[in-house]
């Protein structure tokens, strides 16, 4: 499969694809949440241009549902709500800790090398157009676990768990060609009430600690060190 | 032929005698061991030449050794150019020494005593690569390891020498140890019992894999000990600097390319078969080899440590191309292999040129000023014009910059892991670019540490007075370095020629050779196809200096007619701050200062900032002393936790005894009945 | 095989060598009329460069008292490397006999010689600043090789051939697709040419404060002809990014044979990407602030993984398993 001979609407996929995954490794390394969040809006835009593509080309109709779904989501209402809590807890500017941004960038190079490597058994089996995307969304995942490891704010990680969730719904794009409809509206509707849920909990964190650094709940535990 | 190369051993071993009887008082019979060296070094130079160009194989059998077990001896086209190497070498430090060791006139120890282990150590170098059984091989290998160790430890009065010595004969002696067992164990699996021990006997074996990859990682210990691979390093940057300059360059150019023989000649030639995993493997060593290297290179103030550790890089560079060089040859790519073979290989003759080039540049300048740390140097390419020149053409051409040498040899391994594309795994043509950017990374590291090391010592003001009493050293060894940079100005233009030389070893070895390679004449470098790449050196250097003709005519062109008053050298303008003195320069510390900010925790580095009071009132100080330690820091990380488990194991095992009598009886007791339970 | 005898293609080679040395002092005077703009201010006349460097050839030249060989002779071999440069670089044509003595790899080695040179004729004389600059540049270069050199295996593996007449014409013989790994590529290699030029937000082409100066600090004791032909090269050096990058990422236009017709039309498509492309730096550099020092390497980096990025999805999307 050269690209030269793809149509030019299987390119745009592919270039948009390559888009999304360099939003992740922006997302691991930037350090000012407002910036995040509006990364993480734009990596929910390119998703839904992606999916609305892939169902111009393979003619499935529920995909433009799914894309429309994304998009207002992750690119207008969890962005929006985010923003809202950063700003009502006066947090715009503050920045996440970074240690080592260039490890981390290297390591997630790796990782994507590493989830290539073991998509390659999977991309044998599948002749659809999007059979190369297979690896970059298992990719999007362990990106996004990685950004909930190296981060310190618990905004950052909010995001990253969000960005692991966009990950998992362009497995599905990628492999399946989306999920059933009722599996589809069950998790976007998880994710809604988890990211309330979150905004509840930010403002509690912040009331006891008076920051939203992770490593300081580990100040909880009461054995005498 | 093969009576020639024998003959130049015997004119070393001839030295060596003579270097017995041979002290600092009467120059005469120093003279002539090193005349004797230097005919050596040229003839075994002029001979491998011949055998190389002419594509022969010679093998011979010495009668030497045991009555059973005669020396089995060969020159092929691997052997002939690493001999060469040798004698280049060789020659260049013969002609550099006779000068360069009346430093050593007042220092207590007699000339015998560095003589004879030179000589020796000479003879050890060409016996190895000679070398076509084990038994000499091992013979040959201790020979220079021994030698060596007295030389390193010459000036053994110095507390750190000694310690120096005493690792590099450890870790030599452990590197031999792992030779041995590789070797062991291709010869177990010889067919013939009888000629096991020789290398056309290990090259009829036929191991599973499994004991091919335990030979191979031996071998990769042995060999990689002795090379200067990281972790197992550590003896370089300390037995370098110390040993005298013309041993030094010896070491650091000639003898850790016999090491990397030896690993070509056991994983390309002895093993057979090789499999790709091996040279995935050695790609991660030889890269975190290269810029562990080129990053301690530019933390160092010695200057000989500097250069040092420089070699580590270079040797990291070798094993790179050499790894990808295994990569494609376990992929079943044969050509391309080759490429990296001979990008590896043109990589050995290059390093061997400059850094010789180097250490004894830097010996002119420790002889000259009297200083090893560059912090306290400054200014001397106006007192030292010639050294400086050379100096400067080692350096651009240890950078890798066009039009020398190291850009030729790291223009081929660039266009070496370029050919990834024809791997068939996805997950390698991902890691071999990387690796190509690892090496990008490391040639400009490398071309600041030279900026540094030359910028400091060379250009700039005097830091202290008696700098300002250098002068030029002696005509012998300016002659030694003007040798080394004709070659390396050489083989940079002109470099066409170096691979038609080359390109007979893989042709041996393999039978197949880079037939693209010079297909479109002496001007141009084609390593795969005319159309995937090309490099002409020959006009690149005819274009340049074309250019800096054009230069010259426009200003010539343009030269004001008027008569300006000669207004003679003007003070500085420093952006108007004021009268300037020495002490206000950059030393070499500051210029890596943003490096050193930057990859911080590669180092382990202390810093010490002392303001001395005076009056006792520190309100009222006047001097601040300022001094930055570094220590390697594979000690703390690999070697310190080996030492802390040995002697954990040991106080373990060492409960056994317990100086009671009857216990001691007990195990004599308990030792027998289980014999005869064994027996029954 | 190239004949070097073509003695057609080896004039094609001068006229486009000197046309690009001749014009380059022209764009570097068209950027500074529109930052001039931009910021509100009044720009000088576009030939501004021109008239400096004819009033820099005509002074004289003061040599500090330390000055050794080195320092006299870098502004020639600096001069002379980078107009071998430029000679290298397609920019009219895409196949003349000097593209084919060198490819991307010694076009960077090029590079990496001027500034050795340039380096070492700043420590020469024994100033501060010579050292500041020299330490900097040397740091800056060093992280932006492995950032250039990932994005010309990216390019090198996408058309299999690093000369770059080459990877033009497969480029262009495969008309208009879309490939991420060009974009991420591409990306990567303008984040590498403004730290490699000196241009915002790596380093101020227009600062006086000599602690941040990186380029400047360099050449601060030069004076007369020899500045004339340092200020020469670098502005010859921003030219030879900007065509380097033009040509390679959007080839249409270039001449492949060689006609009246053709060439024309490929002046004037050099001429207009180059103009869009200085508006796109121009705006940059009054939008972004210069960086400091130790945040050019995490801007590298990001040059570095963007150009990784391109590798992989070279390697992920664009060849398959």
């Amino acid at each position: 499969m050269n690209l030269t001979d793809l149509p030019l609407g299987e390119q745009a996929i592919l270039m948009l694809a390559g888009l999304v995954l360099f939003t992740s490794f922006s997302l691991l390394a930037q350090p000012r949440i407002v910036a995040a969040i509006r990364t993480f809006a734009w990596q929910g835009v390119l998703l839904s241009v992606v999916t609305a593509l892939v169902a111009y080309d393979t003619g499935l109709h529920h995909l433009y549902l799914s894309a429309l779904l994304t998009l207002l989501m992750k690119a207008i209402f969890i962005p929006w709500l985010l923003h809202k809590l950063v700003h009502k807890m006066e947090f715009q500017r503050e920045q996440d800790v970074l240690h080592h941004p260039v490890l981390v960038l290297m390591g997630g190079a790796a990782l994507v090398i590493f989830c290539y490597s073991i998509a390659l058994p999977i991309q044998k089996l599948s002749i659809s157009v999007t059979q190369p995307i297979i690896a970059l969304s298992m990719a999007m995942v362990m990106l996004a676990m990685l950004m909930l490891i190296t981060r310190h704010k618990a905004v950052s990680q909010v995001i990253g768990f969000m960005a692991m969730e966009n990950g998992l719904f362009f497995a599905a794009v990628s492999a399946t060609h989306g999920m059933p409809m009722v599996v589809e509206l069950g998790i976007a509707f998880d994710v809604f009430v988890a990211a309330i849920i979150f905004g509840v909990f930010f403002f509690h964190i912040k009331d006891s600690f008076d920051s939203l650094d992770v490593d300081r709940l580990s100040s909880l535990s009461e054995s005498d060190e | 032929m093969y009576q020639l190369v024998l003959i130049s051993l015997g004119l070393v071993f001839g030295s060596a005698l003579l270097g017995m009887f041979a002290d600092y008082q009467h120059s005469l019979a120093r003279f002539l061991h090193f005349t004797l060296l230097a005919f050596a070094g040229a003839l075994c130079a002029i001979t491998s030449f011949a055998v190389l160009i002419n594509n022969f194989t010679l093998v011979w059998q010495l009668p030497l050794g045991l009555p059973w077990l005669n020396w089995h001896q060969q020159l092929d086209g691997l052997s002939a150019f690493f001999l060469m190497i040798i004698g280049i070498g060789t020659l260049a430090a013969a002609l550099y020494a006779p000068k360069y060791v009346t430093e050593y006139k007042n220092s207590g120890q007699p000339f015998a005593a560095l003589a004879v282990p030179t000589s020796l150590f000479i003879a050890g170098m060409m016996l190895v690569v000679i070398a076509a059984d084990a038994y000499s091989f091992m013979i040959a290998w201790e020979l220079m390891s021994i030698s060596s160790y007295f030389l390193v430890t010459y000036q053994h009065q110095n507390s750190a020498n000694r310690r120096a010595g005493f690792i590099y004969l450890l870790m030599a002696h452990v590197g031999g140890l792992f030779i041995l067992l590789s070797f062991g164990i291709l010869a177990g699996f010889a067919p013939d019992a009888a000629t096991a021990f020789t290398f056309d006997g290990m090259r009829a074996a036929s191991p599973s894999l499994l004991w091919l990859t335990i030979s191979f990682a031996c071998a990769l210990i042995g060999f990689g000990m002795k090379a200067g691979l990281v972790p197992i390093h550590v003896w370089l940057p300390e037995a370098h600097p110390v040993a005298p300059s013309h041993v030094s360059a010896l070491m650091s150019g000639i003898m850790l390319k016999v090491a990397v023989y030896g690993f070509i000649r056991v994983s390309f030639d002895l093993l057979g078969e090789i499999h790709w995993g091996w040279g995935a493997a050695l790609l991660l060593i030889a890269c975190i080899t290269a810029l562990f290297g080129v990053l301690y290179a530019l933390i160092q103030q010695d200057i000989k440590k500097m250069l040092a550790y420089s070699s580590i890089e270079n040797i990291g560079i070798i094993f790179i191309a050499l790894s990808l060089s295994l990569i494609f040859f376990g992929q079943n790519l044969p050509h391309l292999g080759t490429l990296g073979l001979i990008a590896a290989l043109f990589h050995c003759l290059n390093h061997a040129m400059f850094k010789s080039l180097l250490f004894l540049g830097a010996g002119a300048v420790i002889h000259s000023s009297k200083e090893h740390d560059i912090d306290r140097m400054g200014g001397l390419i106006h007192f030292m014009p010639w050294t400086g020149i050379f100096f400067l053409l080692g350096c651009i051409s240890i950078s890798a910059l066009p039009p020398s040498n190291g850009f030729v040899s790291e223009w081929l391994i660039f266009q070496t892991s370029l050919q990834a594309a024809a791997i068939d795994s996805g997950v390698l043509r991902a890691i071999i670019p990387i690796s190509a950017a690892v090496l990008a990374l490391t040639g400009a590291l490398s071309a600041a540490c030279f900026v540094k090391l030359y910028g400091t010592a060379f250009l700039g003001k005097p830091r202290i007075r008696s700098i300002k009493k250098s002068r030029e050293v002696s005509f012998g060894m300016l002659s030694a370095q003007g040798l080394l940079v004709s070659l390396c100005v050489f083989f940079g233009i002109f470099p066409t020629f170096v691979l038609n030389l080359l390109n007979n070893i893989p042709q041996q070895l393999f039978g197949e050779g880079l037939s693209q390679a010079m297909s479109h004449g002496w001007l141009w470098l084609t390593p795969i196809s005319a159309k995937s790449a090309e490099y002409s050196a020959p006009l690149v250097a005819f274009g340049l200096i074309l250019a800096l003709l054009v230069w010259a005519g426009v200003y010539f062109i343009m030269k004001p007619k008027r008569k300006l008053q000669n207004k003679g050298r003007v003070p500085p303008w420093d952006c108007g701050f004021g009268p300037l003195n020495s002490r206000m320069q950059y030393t070499g510390s500051n210029f890596s200062m943003p490096i050193r900010r930057i990859f911080s925790p590669v180092w382990e580095l202390s810093e010490e900032n002392k303001l001395q009071a005076r009056n006792g009132l520190k309100e009222h100080a006047h001097t601040l002393i300022y001094r930055e330690n570094s220590d390697d820091i594979s000690w703390k990380i690999f070697y310190n936790p080996i030492i802390k488990m040995i002697n954990f194991s040991t106080k373990r095992i060492g409960k056994i005894q317990t100086g009671h009598l009857r216990h001691y009886l007990a195990y004599s007791f308990f030792t027998l009945v289980a014999l005869l339970w064994l027996i029954s | 095989m190239v004949n070097i005898l073509n003695i057609q293609g080896w004039l094609l080679v001068l006229i486009q060598t000197s046309l690009f040395i001749l014009l380059s002092p022209l764009l570097a005077g068209w950027i500074k009329w529109l930052k001039c703009h931009l910021q509100n201010r009044r720009a000088p006349s576009l030939f501004q460069p021109y008239l400096n460097l004819w009033r820099l050839f005509n002074k004289e030249v003061l040599l500090p008292q330390n000055a050794s060989l080195i320092f006299r002779m870098t502004p020639y071999i600096l001069s002379g490397v980078i107009l071998l440069a430029a000679s290298v670089i397609p920019f009219i044509f895409v196949r003349v006999p000097s593209a084919a003595t060198a490819d991307v790899i010694v076009l960077v080695g090029f590079f990496a010689l001027s500034k050795f040179f340039q380096s070492l004729a700043a420590m020469d004389i024994g100033t501060s600043f010579g050292g500041l600059g020299a330490s900097r540049e040397m740091t800056i270069s060093a992280l932006a090789e492995p950032a250039m050199l990932m994005s010309v295996f990216t390019l090198a593996m996408i058309a299999g051939s690093t000369n770059l007449s080459s990877v033009i014409e497969t480029l262009l013989s495969q008309g208009l697709v879309l490939r991420p790994s060009l974009l991420f590529a591409f990306a990567g290699l303008v984040l590498v040419a403004i730290a490699e030029t000196g241009r915002i937000p790596v380093d101020n082409p227009a600062t006086h404060l000599e602690l941040t100066m990186i380029h400047e600090a360099m050449i601060l004791e030069y004076s007369g002809r020899m500045l004339a032909l340092i200020e020469w090269a670098s502005m010859t050096k921003l030219m030879i990014y900007g065509v380097l990058i033009c040509n390679v990422f959007f080839p249409w236009g270039i001449a492949e044979s060689i006609s009246v017709g053709n060439v024309f039309i490929a002046f004037f498509a050099i001429a207009g990407k180059l103009f869009v492309l200085s508006i796109c730096l121009a705006i940059g550099e009054t939008v972004f602030a210069k960086m400091r020092l130790f945040r050019v390497s995490i801007y590298l980096s990001l040059a570095f993984t963007l150009a990784l990025l391109g590798l992989l999805s070279h390697i992920i999307l664009e060849v398959g398993a």
